[in-house]
C-alpha cells in the first residue's frame, strides 16, 4: 500500500490512523477559471471508492478549458486513487482538455506518469470476435482435417522409422528398450492381474445368474474362457495400458519437447522417431500380447473362484470345461488383438507427446489426449475386428 | 587456423512462421574461429535464426552455407552428416533427464564412434573436467544447479569435438558470477580448440566480453541493421535503436 507518511499527530494518536474517512471527490470552480477536482478522505482499496463516471460526466457536460486538482483534504491513498485518476486523465486526453496534475501528491503524479509512459500498442488489445457460423464450421473442419493429416504423417514417419529398425539402420539405445519393456510389461503385472481377475469374476457372476436358471451353470466356464481369450483380456489390458503407459509416453515425450531435449537430439543428427518412438512401440508390441495372454489366465481364475464358490463346481470340472471350450484360435485372436492394441496405444501416446506444445499445461493435455485417443482407437478397432472375424467365420 | 576464412554464410535469408514475417534479407558471414554474436531485442528472431542454422527449422527463403556448401539444398543424409559438425548448447541445457551427465555426453560418442564403453567414459570425464565438473559423471541433471546444467550441456555439445558450437542464450537464468565464468569458459575453449562459436544473446556484458563479431536483428524493421565488432558498433553506430540496445536504453 502506498500512503503518505503519518503526521506528528498521527504518531502521537495512532487510534486516529485506523479510523479512515470516506473517499470523496467534488468539482468546484478553480482559481484559474477552469474546474478543480477536490479530493478528500482516505482513498484505499480496502475501503469504499467512488466511481469516476460521475466526475467524468460532469466534466463532459461543462467541457472545461483547464482541469486542476486539490488534494489538501486527501488522507491515506493507494492504487485505488491512482486507478480513479488515470480514468479521469484518459478522458481528459481523449477530449483534449488541459489537465494539470500539480495539485496531486508527488507519488500519485509519478504513478500517473508511469501509467501513460508507454502508449498502447496498436492491435494489442484482444477483441472478442465471434465468427459467423459457416466460418466456425469451416475452421473446425480444417482443424479436423489437419488433425488427421498430422496423424497420418506421424504414422508414416513411425512406419519408416520402424522399417529402419527392422533393417538394422535405426539409432536407438538397447538399454532403453529393455527398460521400457520392463516398465510396460513386468511393472504392469499387478494392475493387469487385479483387473483381469475381477473382470473374470464379474463375467462369471453375470453368467451364473442367468445360466443356473436353465441348469447350465457349468457353461459359465465357456462364457468366461471365450470372452477373456477373445475379447476382454486384450481389451481390458489395452485400456489399462492406455491409461498407464500411453499417458506416461505422452508425458515423457511432451516434457522432453518442453525441455528442448527433442531439439537437442535432432541437432545431434539423431531422428527422434527412431530414438524415442520406435523403442516405445516395440516395448508395447512385445509386451501387450504377453499381457493379453496373462489377462486371459487371470480372468479364468476369477471365473473359477465364482464357479467353485457359487456354482459348486469342482476345480477339475471348471478347468476341463474351459479347456474344451477355448480353442487355440480364440487365444490367437486375443494375442493378435493385443499386438494391434499395443501399436495403437504406443502410436497415440508417442504422437500426442511429440505434438506437445511448449508449456506445462500442454504436457497435461498431451497425456489426457493420448488416453482418449487410445481408448477410442481400441474400441473402434475392436468393433472392426468383430465385423471382420464374423465375415471370416472365425 | 586462418581466422579470416569464411566458415558460415547466411545468404538472403527470410524467416517466417506461416504468413508471419520474422526477419528478411539476412546476409552476413561468420569467419572461422570467430565468436559471433547474434543480438537483438526479445522476440526479434535470434533463436529462430539459430534453429535455421542448425537445421531444426527451414527458412522461408534463402540458405545457410557451411564452407561454401549449401545446407538447405543438401539431401537429408548430407544434412545429418553436417549436423555432426555442430555442438549446440540450448537455453535450458536440454540435458536428457533420464541419463547421468556422463551418459549424456557418451550418447553421441556411442552413436557416431566405435569407441569402447571405457573409452567413451574417459572422453565424457575429460569433457566434464574441461567445463569444471570433474567428479559429477554419475549425477542426474535434476541433482545439479542451473549453472552446472549449462556447463554440462556445453560438455555434451563438445562431445564430438565439433567444428562449430552454437549457444542459445547461454547466460539466461544465471547469476552474474556464473555468467562470467561461462563467458570465460567460452573464450578459453575458443583459444584452445579454435572452434567457431555462434552465440545468441542479449546480455550486454557477454556481448562485449566475448564477441569478436556480431549481427544486430532489429525487431521493428524486421531485418539486420548492423554487423561488426560489438565495441566498434557501440563507438561508431548512428542507428538509434542499436545505440539504445548497446547502451542498455541510455539516450545519447
Amino acid at each position: 500500500m502506498i500512503a503518505e507518511p503519518p503526521t506528528q499527530d498521527e504518531w502521537e494518536h495512532p487510534q486516529a490512523v485506523s479510523q479512515n474517512t470516506a473517499a470523496n471527490s467534488e468539482i468546484r470552480l478553480g482559481t484559474d477559471g477552469g474546474l478543480c477536482i477536490s479530493l478528500s478522505g482516505d482513498w484505499l482499496l480496502a475501503g469504499s471508492l467512488p466511481e469516476p463516471d460521475g466526475v467524468i460526466g460532469q466534466l463532459t457536460s461543462s467541457s472545461p478549458a483547464a482541469i486542476s486538482f486539490d488534494s489538501a483534504g486527501l488522507g491515506n491513498w493507494d492504487s485505488g486513487l491512482v486507478s480513479y485518476l488515470v480514468k479521469i486523465v484518459a478522458a481528459a486526453r481523449s477530449s483534449h482538455w488541459q489537465i494539470s496534475p500539480d495539485g496531486l501528491p508527488e507519488g500519485v503524479r509519478g504513478l500517473i506518469k508511469l501509467a501513460f509512459a508507454v502508449e498502447e500498442r496498436e492491435g494489442a488489445r484482444r477483441q472478442e470476435v465471434r465468427d459467423p457460423y459457416l466460418m466456425r464450421l469451416g475452421k473446425s473442419t480444417l482443424t479436423w482435417i489437419n488433425g488427421w493429416r498430422e496423424g497420418l504423417e506421424f504414422l508414416g514417419k513411425s512406419t519408416i522409422a520402424f522399417a529402419r529398425f527392422m533393417t538394422g539402420r535405426a539409432q536407438y539405445q538397447s538399454s532403453e528398450l529393455w527398460h521400457l519393456m520392463q516398465e510396460a510389461g513386468a511393472k504392469a503385472f499387478g494392475i493387469v492381474s487385479l483387473i483381469s481377475f475381477l473382470v473374470g469374476m464379474i463375467l462369471a457372476f453375470v453368467g451364473a445368474v442367468q445360466l443356473t436358471q436353465f441348469g447350465a451353470g457349468i457353461f459359465v466356464a465357456n462364457l468366461v474362457g471365450i470372452a477373456m481369450a477373445r475379447e476382454m483380456g486384450a481389451m481390458m489390458t489395452a485400456i489399462i495400458m492406455a491409461g498407464r503407459t500411453g499417458a506416461a509416453f505422452a508425458a515423457q515425450l511432451g516434457t522432453m519437447r518442453v525441455n528442448e531435449e527433442i531439439d537437442a537430439l535432432s541437432a545431434m543428427g539423431v531422428d527422434p522417431m527412431e530414438f524415442l518412438v520406435v523403442p516405445r512401440m516395440l516395448a508395447l508390441m512385445v509386451m501387450m500380447p504377453l499381457l493379453s495372454m496373462y489377462a486371459f489366465v487371470m480372468g479364468v481364475f476369477g471365473g473359477l473362484v465364482v464357479g467353485v464358490g457359487m456354482l459348486d463346481l469342482t476345480f477339475t470340472e471348471y478347468m476341463r470345461q474351459t479347456f474344451q471350450s477355448v480353442a487355440l484360435t480364440q487365444i490367437a485372436i486375443g494375442v493378435f488383438k493385443g499386438l494391434i492394441f499395443g501399436v495403437l496405444v504406443a502410436v497415440a501416446g508417442c504422437m500426442r507427446g511429440m505434438q506437445c506444445g511448449n508449456s506445462s499445461q500442454a504436457v497435461g493435455m498431451a497425456a489426457t489426449s493420448a488416453v482418449v485417443t487410445s481408448i477410442v482407437l481400441i474400441i473402434v478397432t475392436d468393433g472392426l475386428f468383430a465385423v471382420m472375424l464374423n465375415v471370416l467365420g472365425i | 587456423m586462418d581466422r579470416s576464412q569464411e566458415h558460415i554464410r547466411i545468404s538472403d535469408l527470410t524467416m517466417a512462421y506461416g504468413s508471419f514475417l520474422i526477419q528478411k534479407d539476412l546476409d552476413f558471414a561468420i569467419n572461422r574461429s570467430d565468436i559471433f554474436i547474434i543480438m537483438g531485442g526479445s522476440g526479434c528472431g535470434k533463436s529462430t535464426l539459430l534453429k535455421i542454422m542448425i537445421g531444426l527449422k527451414s527458412p522461408a527463403k534463402g540458405d545457410v552455407f557451411y564452407d561454401g556448401v549449401s545446407f538447405w539444398d543438401a539431401s537429408g543424409e548430407e544434412q545429418e552428416q553436417r549436423k555432426r559438425e555442430f555442438g549446440v548448447l540450448f537455453q535450458s541445457g536440454a540435458l536428457f533427464s533420464s541419463m547421468t551427465l556422463a551418459e549424456n555426453i557418451e550418447l553421441a560418442l556411442q552413436l557416431y564412434t566405435d569407441l569402447s564403453a571405457a573409452e567413451r567414459r574417459d572422453i565424457a570425464s575429460l569433457k566434464l573436467a574441461l567445463v569444471g565438473l570433474k567428479g559429477f559423471e554419475d549425477y542426474y541433471p535434476n541433482e545439479i544447479s542451473g549453472g552446472m546444467k549449462k556447463r554440462a550441456g556445453l560438455a555434451r555439445a563438445m562431445a564430438l569435438d565439433p567444428e562449430i558450437l552454437f549457444f542459445d542464450e547461454p547466460s539466461a537464468g544465471l547469476d552474474p558470477i556464473s555468467s562470467r565464468r561461462l563467458d570465460d569458459l567460452i573464450l578459453e575453449l575458443r583459444e584452445s580448440l579454435g572452434t567457431t562459436m555462434v552465440v545468441v544473446t542479449h546480455e550486454l556484458a557477454s556481448i562485449f566480453a566475448i564477441g569478436s563479431n556480431s549481427v544486430f536483428l532489429d525487431a521493428s524493421q524486421r531485418t539486420m541493421t548492423a554487423t561488426g565488432n560489438p565495441s566498434t558498433l557501440l563507438a561508431e553506430t548512428k542507428d538509434p535503436t542499436l545505440r539504445l540496445f548497446l547502451t542498455r536504453g541510455e539516450k545519447s
